[in-house]
């Protein structure tokens, strides 16, 4: 493995981490804020409940992200000194940004985990509506910068050196919003459908527990709209990169000629060599239609560039179609619980849409991974598209190989630890007895408070 | 003073946080691993709580630290990254099992508290010693060009801080830090026996401080000459050793007479004052001994800019950090919930 592949490496792994942490951290607040205001409205014990014991998960998840959080800010520089050298005054704006709406979220988030009965209800419900709205800020920032490398601006280029450093209109580049878009939405749905789907789960077996309904209820309220209006930002982001990064455009859909009246390429298996995708399932005319809202359009291929400037094409395709179908399994689901819904149907005795659910539960953190394998491998070669290669910014350290290792085994022992510690939080939620009148409208007295595995 | 100079001093400010409040946090679990006599277990609940609530609020510092230092100074930060790169991954892998095993510790499975109460506490021990190391090979002046960088592994990214001055100032950061938590917690404690042991915990850091002042300031003769003639020669020299010698003795003299609030305020002093020592001592580099702060600086766009959103930041931050403070740190200990 050369060095470059494992700062790479070290660099994928850490970002692939720190991106489930990070999107809970964003969504997480959303719902115990929501659960705690339902709780002062309705007087409902239950609701507090949920609150407490979503703010433990979230404490454990926040600090996790907080931590790999710290990784990544530093690995910019062990990693990739270069890349910061050149890039660091134009685009650490919005990471700058980044950290006074972090600060406010883990100054919040101390007082919201501790503060129960220290600060009144009110002043404790808008320190977590300051969590959740700082964590979204500080994704939009982290994002926006992310966004910068796939549409530099802000600058001009004169002999290798940036000039004339504009940091406002670097934020301002042009996949900026569609890009914040995306991931905000895309936090909401995974994390959303995630707890929905842990819930459904556990009301297959209890559909009549109090605790799990509602926490499905407002799980579904965070993560089904978010879900639903994703496929219209994906669908924006694609016409984004149809104009401004063709390449990574031709190697999502493995588009190897620029043709008129281009076909959507689903699934089949790549072949850069002999520049065919084998096993695919070609429609015609739909990736014009999609990129361009015209079926005539010309989508221009990978053959625009040098084989020598492409990107691995199976990884990034094959990414892609996880990343659509993922996408696509959450928002029809999202609109189906909706119908049901709106027809106040008992969404918790549907068996088929707990089921369904329940499914979800891994696709949207599956779907934020792909799409980040999308964007991320879809850039290379390049670190700041068309001005800087990844092989140009990586530090002249040797022995990579050493601290990527050291941090996939210090992950993959934090995944397993975390992993453990929420199942152990989840089976023990909380017995039904205590709710069950409130919510059997037929004074049910079923015994099933035991939702143990 | 131009635009450079005021952000690497607002840079300096964050560092001084986190080193009074974060460093506070990681002496915290130094005194957990030392946890000893009869009150152990009150001892490292007392240390717990205290840590809780703040400790991610503290730890941003560092963030705020580092991505001012990469927007502001991006070729130090470059540099930084490349020739401290062992040292700087090695703090970060005890950030992340410090700050995790804190909270699996906390928030975790009750049988395995004291296996994570254990990873939290060697985490705690050995971050602050290689934060120390860093900046101590900083100071040292082996991070520039003009370094001992002989050009081979070693020479390029070992020896700039696998060196004694280095190590002594991470040993001296390591004690600072164990210092401002044992003066800290002798004003949380709820009861007197575990408010003494931490009294007792606090003189004799606050001694080994001073051991260790000397010891840094011994190797300095020959290895961080340009820190040395700072500290003795510069006209400022005198007027700041005399405010720093003031307040380590009010610190030490407050703990022995109980007089708990003056002690903390006074620990706090001394050390952002040796902090500052260091800064002037440096200035005008932000890595010495080639790399000024002019030289490293990002296009004035960029400053002007980012001083702005420092003092919008400001206005957001610090009614919030005081908020948290109020909350946590100045009501009455005693109803601070266990378990949220």
């Amino acid at each position: 493995m050369s060095d470059l592949l494992a700062a790479r490496s070290q660099m994928a792994v850490s970002l692939a981490f720190h991106i489930v942490f990070a999107i809970i951290g964003i969504a997480m607040p959303v719902m115990m804020v929501l659960a705690e205001r339902r709780w002062q409205v309705t007087g409902h014990a239950i609701y507090l409940d949920l609150a407490k014991r979503w703010a433990k998960g979230t404490a454990i998840l926040f600090a996790v992200g907080a931590v790999s959080g710290t990784v990544l800010s530093f690995e910019l520089g062990l990693l990739w000194p270069r890349f910061m050298a050149f890039a660091g005054a134009i685009i650490g704006m919005p990471f700058s940004l980044e950290g006074f709406a972090f600060f406010t979220e883990a100054i919040f988030l101390g007082i919201y985990l501790y503060g129960w009965d220290r600060i009144s209800s009110r002043a404790h419900l808008w320190a977590g509506v300051a969590v959740a709205v700082s964590g979204t800020a500080s994704g939009i920032f982290v994002v926006i910068a992310n966004a910068w490398m796939n549409a530099p601006t802000g600058f001009e280029l004169v002999n290798g050196q940036a000039v004339n450093v504009q940091p406002l209109a670097a934020m301002a580049n042009a996949a900026a919003l569609s890009q914040a878009l995306h991931m905000t939405l895309a936090a909401y749905a995974a994390t959303g459908f995630a707890v929905a789907g842990i819930h459904a789960f556990l009301l297959l077996k209890d559909p009549a527990n109090a605790f799990h309904r509602r926490a499905l209820e407002i799980a579904l309220i965070v993560g089904a709209p978010a879900a639903v209006l994703q496929p219209i930002s994906g669908d924006l982001s694609a016409r984004h990169i149809a104009v401004h990064q063709p390449v990574k455009l031709a190697a999502a859909e493995a588009l190897f000629r620029t043709q008129t009246g281009a076909p959507l390429t689903l699934g089949g298996w790549p072949d850069a060599a002999a520049r065919e995708t084998r096993f695919a399932v070609h429609v015609p005319y739909v990736l014009s239609l999609l990129a361009f809202h015209d079926p005539h359009a010309v989508v221009k291929g990978l053959d625009q560039v040098p084989v020598s400037e492409w990107p691995n094409v199976r990884a990034v395709h094959l990414s892609f179609d996880v990343m659509v179908a993922a996408g696509t399994y959450l928002a029809l689901v999202a609109l189906w619980t909706g119908w049901l819904a709106w027809r106040r149907a008992d969404l918790a005795h549907n068996r088929r849409l707990m089921r369904a659910l329940a499914l979800a539960t891994p696709l949207g953190f599956l779907a934020v991974e792909a799409g980040w394998m999308v964007t991320e491998l879809g850039r290379q070669p390049w670190v700041i598209y068309g001005v800087l290669k990844t092989a140009d910014a990586v530090t002249p350290m040797p022995g990579l190989m050493v601290p990527f290792l050291t941090f996939t085994l210090l992950y993959c022992f934090l995944g397993v630890i975390v992993a453990w510690l929420l199942y152990r939080h989840i089976i023990r939620s909380p017995a039904v007895p205590e709710w069950r009148e409130f919510y059997m409208p037929g004074g049910g007295t079923r015994e099933t408070g035991k939702e143990t595995a | 003073m131009s635009l450079a100079d005021l952000v690497a001093g607002v840079i300096f400010v964050a560092l001084n946080a986190y080193a009074v409040l974060g460093g506070a946090d990681f002496g915290g679990g130094v005194w957990d691993l030392l946890a000893l006599g009869p009150r152990k277990a009150r001892q490292r609940e007392l240390i717990a709580e205290a840590i809780g609530p703040v400790w991610e609020a503290n730890h941003v510092w560092l963030i705020l630290a580092i991505v001012l230092l990469f927007t502001c100074f991006p070729p130090a930060f470059a540099r930084l990254g490349t020739r401290l790169h062992i040292p700087l991954s090695l703090v970060l892998i005890g950030i992340v099992l410090r700050g995790s095993a804190f909270t699996f510790w906390r928030y975790g499975a009750d049988e395995e508290q004291r296996n994570w109460g254990m990873v939290f506490a060697i985490a705690s021990l050995m971050t602050p010693l290689l934060l120390g190391t860093t900046a101590g090979a900083i100071a040292s002046g082996a991070v520039g060009d003009g370094g001992w960088g002989s050009g081979d592994f070693y020479g390029t990214y070992v020896a700039p801080w696998l060196n004694p001055f280095a190590l002594s100032v991470g040993m001296f950061a390591l004690i600072a830090f164990a210092f401002l938590a044992a003066v800290y917690l002798t004003l949380e404690a709820r009861d007197r026996e575990v408010r003494e042991d931490f009294r007792r915990r606090a003189l004799a850091s606050g001694v080994g401080l001073f051991l260790a002042a000397v010891v840094v300031l011994l190797l300095s003769l020959n290895r961080a000459p340009r820190v040395r003639e700072g500290l003795i020669f510069a006209a400022w020299a005198v007027p700041l050793h005399l405010l720093t010698a003031a307040a380590a003795i009010t610190a030490l003299v407050a703990l022995w007479a109980r007089r708990w609030r003056v002690a903390r305020v006074a620990a706090a002093a001394q050390v952002s004052l040796i902090l500052w020592g260091w800064a002037l001592s440096q200035y005008p580099y932000i890595l010495p001994p080639d790399l000024s702060i002019a030289n490293a600086a990002a296009p004035a766009a960029t400053l002007r800019l980012v001083l702005a959103a420092l003092v919008a930041g400001a206005v957001l931050l610090l009614p919030s950090l005081y908020y948290l403070f109020r909350i946590f740190k100045m009501g009455n200990p005693s109803s601070v919930n266990r378990h949220p």
